[in-house]
């Protein structure tokens, strides 16, 4: 049965050439934006280097003070609040402080190269998954000794070396001299928390640690021993903020910091209020715009149906003459516009692809490696059976009410 | 096989009301070829459609085989027309986008149980009997006239239905080719049992059944044993 579906539905593609076109570019152009849109969310949330297992990590990216009279006032976290307060937590497995990315300046040849630098300490290269091309991160001794040692991207080594090996050889980053320990692929801007050009040890600026206060220029990253952990890290970041709050000389002061998962972290900070992360009203916004974005091209595709179909009328009469149930009719068309609609999502892949490689190639995000992998492909595969189903489903239905006489009297000969 | 009971149609628009049939009793046994006659617009098609399960009667009882299928939905109404009944339309209506073979194993589409290999042998065995077994990879378009209501007849006839429904089969085909039709349509009644009921404008074709219902009006006007039936009782 499904073969002699898939016959007429390729016989019906073909006999309409123009309808097929303005079908199927419909089809894959929508699908191609919401494929580079699912690259695009994977690529920034989902497991890639060096954020590999997201199930396991947290990220502290602000601390919030609100004092009582309204005023608030937030920013990332100081040294010495992750020194005093996030270090000495017990459920994680492991803790991590690195500062913001800043950018520097520096000169190669009298050619100016801008840099994008971060300090770290030790843990954040245990906590992180960097694919090392030569080398390895600095060692706790480096960190410890304010070694001034430094990890490197592929793109800054190949600014300051061209091909040759890095490991080894100095940089000057911002007027200071570092000895290159490791060289690391890209990672792409989107990935903030490890986003850097060149990777320096966090006690080069030791001269922050003592800078009493909550806001500094840090973030904390936090891996769990196990994904079960995390709530309970949750739970005993809440109650440890409960007691710096209430330790804070200015009463009524309200404070909110809280660890999240990268995508929590992306809804806190739009979306979030006081405790919520916004993550569910993310979701329904991200599925509102995916919904309507898909709505235009299905209404048109269902008109392109209505009038497909109804040129098969004569059809519908045969088959129901010889047996086939109202329930059938709406299977079999359905099979046909999924049908339609996979193809459309084959180019819509092929499109994709093409779009992918543009950013990539374009550099408009920076380090950004764009791909179609397994995931995206899976997303991909069911946006296609929705956009199939939703155009498919009323234009079956409203046809297989057809009275079978009406039917093969509306028919071609 | 196939009763009807006090059968009346009636269309309704708003301002119009027209009578298709009205108080129609009528009793096809098993095995018997029947032609109906009559002008045109006097209920024929309408009253194939109704004995078909197609349409639906405004009053009256539909009986097949004795069981009334006034309360039948969609579905087993579905299962009767495939099991018990195949459908030969004067404009042919077979599927210009499938082969003479996929047109004919159409109904085993909607069988349960039926195997493709299976389908496609009673398929063979149906063009066979249609003489079109060489033409199985041809599109109706590539047809004659007479050849695509042959391709029509063998689909009508794979699911070996009990009675055969043929609304004008060789209204749209010259003499000759009508005449080839008309052979086959009595091959299968006379050496397989086949009832059929026949619609037909056309005198000769309808003395070569056994049995002549005409309609005027809505209404059945006569019914009776042609010399055909005569002659084959002799």
């Amino acid at each position: 049965m499904l073969k002699n579906y898939l016959k007429i539905a390729w016989k019906v593609l073909l006999r309409r050439k123009f309808f097929t076109f303005i079908s199927l570019f419909g089809i894959s152009f929508t699908l191609m934006v919401l494929m580079v849109a699912t690259s695009l969310f994977d690529h920034t949330f989902g497991p890639q280097m060096p954020e590999r297992e997201t199930d396991k990590l947290l990220f502290v990216n602000m601390v919030r003070e609100q004092i009582q009279d309204g005023y608030n006032s937030s920013g990332p976290i100081s040294y010495h609040f992750f020194d005093r307060n996030i270090r000495p937590l017990n459920t994680p497995e492991t803790v991590s402080v690195n500062s913001m990315f800043f950018q520097v300046n520096s000169y190669i040849n009298n050619r100016k190269l801008a840099l994008d630098i971060k300090y770290t300490d030790r843990e954040f290269w245990d906590i992180l998954d960097f694919n090392f091309l030569e080398g390895n991160a600095f060692t706790q001794q480096d960190v410890k000794g304010a070694n001034r040692v430094a990890v490197i991207n592929e793109n800054t080594r190949e600014q300051y070396f061209g091909k040759a090996p890095a490991v080894g050889q100095y940089i000057v980053v911002d007027q200071v001299k570092y000895k290159v320990v490791g060289v690391v692929e890209n990672v792409p801007v989107l990935r903030v928390q490890s986003y850097a050009d060149v990777w320096v040890p966090v006690t080069l600026k030791s001269q922050e640690f003592n800078k009493p206060g909550l806001r500094g220029t840090y973030f904390a990253t936090i891996k769990a021993k196990t994904p079960n952990d995390i709530p309970k890290i949750k739970a005993e970041y809440a109650a440890m903020m409960q007691e710096v709050e209430r330790q804070q000389p200015q009463k009524g002061t309200k404070l909110f910091s809280f660890p999240d998962t990268f995508l929590e972290s992306f809804a806190r900070a739009f979306l979030g209020r006081d405790q919520e992360t916004g993550l569910g009203m993310l979701y329904g916004i991200l599925a509102g715009l995916t919904f309507l974005f898909m709505l235009l091209p299905t209404i048109n595709l269902v008109n392109i149906n209505i009038s497909r179909i109804m040129e098969r009328s004569s059809e519908i009469g045969v088959r129901k003459a010889f047996g086939a149930t109202s329930s059938t009719i709406i299977g079999q068309f359905i099979v046909e516009n999924i049908f339609l609609t996979l193809l459309g999502g084959l180019l819509g892949f092929l499109l994709s692809a093409g779009a992918l490689w543009f950013i990539n190639d374009s550099g408009i995000i920076v380090y950004a490696d764009l791909d179609l992998n397994l995931r995206v492909f899976a997303i991909g595969l069911l946006l296609c059976l929705v956009f199939g189903l939703l155009s498919g489903v009323y234009p079956a239905y409203k046809m297989s009410r057809l009275h079978a006489v009406e039917a093969l009297k509306g028919g071609s000969k | 096989m196939i009763t009807l009971s006090n059968i009346e149609k009636v269309y309704q628009t708003k301002t119009i009301e027209t009578v298709a049939l009205q108080n129609v009793n009528l009793h096809i046994p098993k095995g018997e070829f029947v032609s109906v006659m009559g002008p045109s617009g006097c209920g024929k098609s309408t009253l194939l459609n109704i004995m078909g399960l197609l349409d639906e009667p405004t009053s009256g009882l539909v009986e097949i085989d004795g069981t009334p299928i006034s309360k039948y939905k969609d579905k087993e109404l579905a299962h009767i027309r495939n099991q018990k009944l195949g459908f030969v339309f004067q404009s042919y209506h077979l599927i210009n986008d499938l082969s003479v073979l996929d047109n004919v194993e159409l109904p085993l589409l909607y069988r349960r149980g039926a195997s493709a290999a299976e389908t496609r042998k009673l398929a063979m065995t149906a063009l066979e009997k249609v003489g079109l077994s060489a033409r199985t990879k041809h599109f109706p378009a590539q047809l004659s006239g007479g050849q695509r209501q042959r391709v029509a007849i063998a689909r009508a006839l794979i699911g070996q239905p009990e009675v055969i429904l043929a609304d004008e089969p060789t209204g749209n085909l010259d003499s000759v080719m009508g005449e080839e039709i008309m052979n086959i349509l009595l091959h299968l009644n006379q050496q397989d049992g086949t009832t059929i009921v026949m619609v037909t404008h056309d005198e000769n074709m309808a003395h070569k059944t056994e049995r002549l219902i005409r309609f005027f009006d809505g209404q059945q006007v006569s019914d009776a044993r042609t010399a055909a039936f005569n002659f084959q009782q002799v």
